[in-house]
């Protein structure tokens, strides 16, 4: 399981799948969805890797099935190359832990940042009360919040400090690897900028290891090193953050490129010619499933699948465009 | 040009409350037909409540009050609440951030449309219909008719936004008034939204109102700026203007906040605004974002600060000299620099 660059990754998946049985209607019988579908990724310590992909692409469950808070239906993650289905939720949350979008819904607005903060603690049982007084300081210092507001709750704060109190719980485990679910998309542009500095500060001084999951392309190009393209349940195409932006491959990545509105005056909006809408998760399209979409698609688009094309260590393109490149090796 | 909406020393008060909150102050603008004005600033800067304030959808308790506000050339301000009514949807229309809070649940798409129609125009039914159809079609949704049967549940977010826009077109408006129209939707989406509405606007030679927190929006969708801060307008002018030599701190201070390809590096700190939004309860005494501005001193505090004008439609309220102000190599060359790697 080394991966070429010879550093073993910290948290892996390997052929993830996850298929929840939906209802479709009333007296309709229930059927799959694949929210995740065999997705294989590596964390390696202290990166970023970004995952980018519309709405109802499978990020946030795939950040869910990382966080052991769902159980993949296929597929094992493993961390440190030990595989999580043999620990239990309490052993994931010590090293994992999340970082979610809205800290106006993620906080209990009933409890005090001290409860907040140090309920992670309680919870594993470690030390007492004073450890915890401890701690909570420790944390709030870490995360640049005055210590005054410790006995605050969430509803006399900004957002921006709120979200410093979900940074500070997140990380009173001292876990290794963050997974932030859209950190700052409820936030203002001034605030996010905040928290994105205290963000990579963190990680630098802490050695953190975060999975950056975010539709905001301008943030992950600044944040991540690597990311990975998700589109229906598959990653669609994986490099570093350099080659995606300056040469993306898949023609998905090109449309989502294509889609970001850059501060620049002049260039207008782009057509992206996507047609109208995301195909319904329920009822997926045959072959590749970007196909009805897709500027590029050829006939053999529509019947089989691409398989996924390594083309380099940890670089992966899923396209029929690309199916001269060599396969990927299991 | 005439404007088409002109709004000066537009001012929101909530009297009584908190001790005379007032959010929005001595807001002056005005809209062109065919051009866009973005309204830009953060949460509570008072952008949506000046848009509210406008298309007379302000709540009860609050008070408005401007030296100007004049729509097509007709006051606003002495009309009764039927004779806005009428223009309200008719000659100006508003799209609203969350298109499933803004379309009724309990109709179908196809009773929205015509029936706001059928409120304005002296017009029968099949016409309204066929008016729905053609719009439908216009704006990019295939199986229109079918569409007309389907409740807002049935679409996705991008269908439902574009349905809104259909349904802001019925009557021909002069003015369009957005409201974070996509900041719901995903990026692809957005863009194909804000693509409709350019092309749009082209097509109907509308006045459009943008009103948006995000600069990348701003930048491609603008034909001319407001910047706001804090119930003011700090900064106007054209979309190059503002984006090439912003002049108010403020403006400078946020465009450094966000990461652009070609100017911040990766992994680099961004810049931020320190400090917090003043409360708008009473007299401010003087520039709002004195508390937050690395040049504030001692002459920012007291009177309220003037906009100081350079040219026609060009102008921000602080006491700088223009000479003095001005970015060297905040963005890159509008066509240089950033490519960003996207594919042309």
């Amino acid at each position: 399981m080394t991966a070429a660059c010879g550093i073993d990754a910290v948290l892996e998946t390997r052929d993830v799948h996850c298929t929840f049985q939906v209802g479709a209607g009333f007296l309709k019988a229930r059927r799959p969805l694949r929210a995740v579908s065999g997705v294989s990724l590596r964390l390696y310590k202290g990166e970023s890797l970004g995952l980018v992909g519309e709405s109802g692409c499978g990020k946030s469950t795939l950040a869910r099935i990382l966080l052991g808070l769902q159980a993949p239906t296929a597929g094992e993650v493993l961390i440190d190359g030990q595989p999580t289905g043999t620990l239990d939720q309490r052993a994931i949350a010590k090293r994992v832990q999340p970082i979610f979008q809205d800290p106006y819904s993620s906080l209990n607005p009933r409890k005090s940042v001290e409860d907040i903060v140090s309920l992670p603690l309680r919870v594993h049982g470690l030390g007492g009360p004073a450890d915890w007084r401890r701690k909570v300081a420790e944390m709030l210092d870490l995360v640049r919040l005055p210590l005054r507001y410790r006995d605050s709750f969430p509803n006399q704060m900004s957002g921006g400090q709120r979200q410093r109190v979900a940074i500070a719980r997140a990380l009173v485990m001292r876990p290794e690897i963050v997974i932030c679910d859209e950190p700052t998309s409820a936030l203002d542009v001034s605030v996010q900028s905040q928290i994105l500095n205290l963000l990579l500060d963190l990680q630098k001084d802490l050695g953190l290891t975060y999975l950056l999951i975010s539709h905001n392309l301008a943030v992950v190009e600044h944040m991540a090193n690597r990311v990975a393209v998700m589109y229906l349940g598959r990653i669609v195409e994986e490099t570093d953050t350099e080659s995606l932006f300056r040469t993306p491959r898949h023609p998905y990545t090109k449309a989502l490129l294509a889609s970001v509105l850059t501060p620049e005056p002049g260039l207008g909006v782009p057509d992206t010619q996507l047609g109208v809408g995301y195909p319904n998760p329920l009822e997926p399209p045959s072959g590749c499933a970007f196909h009805p979409r897709c500027a590029s698609a050829m006939p053999t688009c529509s019947g089989v699948a691409p398989a996924p094309r390594c083309t380099g260590p940890d670089e992966l393109v899923e396209c029929h465009l690309y199916s001269d490149a060599a396969p990927r090796v299991a | 040009m005439s404007a088409i909406l002109d709004v000066q020393g537009l001012t929101i008060s909530f009297p009584g409350m908190r001790g005379g909150f007032a959010p929005v102050r001595d807001v002056d603008f005005s809209v062109n037909r065919g051009e866009t004005l973005c309204i830009v600033g953060e949460s509570g800067c008072g952008k949506s409540l000046t848009a509210l304030a406008v298309m007379g959808l302000l709540p009860q308790r609050a008070q408005r009050a401007a030296r100007r506000l004049t729509f097509g050339g007709r006051d606003l301000q002495g009309l009764s609440e039927r004779e806005m009514a009428d223009i309200r949807g008719s000659r100006m229309s508003m799209i609203f951030q969350e298109p499933m809070t803004s379309l009724n649940p309990a109709y179908t798409i196809g009773e929205q449309l015509v029936e706001t129609y059928l409120r304005h125009k002296k017009a029968r039914r099949p016409e309204a219909v066929d008016r729905a159809v053609h719009l439908l079609e216009r704006v990019g949704i295939p199986a229109a008719t079918g569409r007309l049967r389907q409740y807002p549940h049935q679409l996705s977010g991008g269908l439902r936004q574009r349905i809104m826009i259909a349904m802001a077109l019925m009557c021909g408006p002069d003015l369009i008034i957005a409201d974070e129209p996509t900041t719901a939707l995903d990026v692809t989406i957005q863009a194909q939204i804000l693509h409709l509405l350019k092309s749009l606007q082209g097509q109907f030679h509308m006045g459009v109102i943008l009103i948006t927190h995000d600069l990348g929006i701003v930048a491609r969708v603008a034909t001319r700026v407001a910047v706001m801060y804090a119930g003011q307008v700090v900064e106007t002018g054209t979309v190059n203007e503002v984006f090439a030599a912003p002049m108010h701190p403020y403006t400078q201070a946020l465009m450094r906040c966000i990461p652009i390809p070609g100017r911040t590096r990766r992994g680099e700190h961004l810049g931020s605004i320190p400090g917090m939004v003043p409360t708008l309860v009473g007299d401010l005494g003087g520039c709002h974002f004195r508390n937050r501005c690395t040049y504030a001193h001692d002459a920012c505090v007291g009177a309220e600060i003037p906009v100081r004008a350079i040219h026609d439609g060009r102008g921000y309220r602080c006491l700088r000299e223009p000479d003095s102000h001005g970015l060297d190599g905040l963005l890159p060359d509008a066509h240089g620099g950033a490519t960003h790697g996207i594919p042309a």
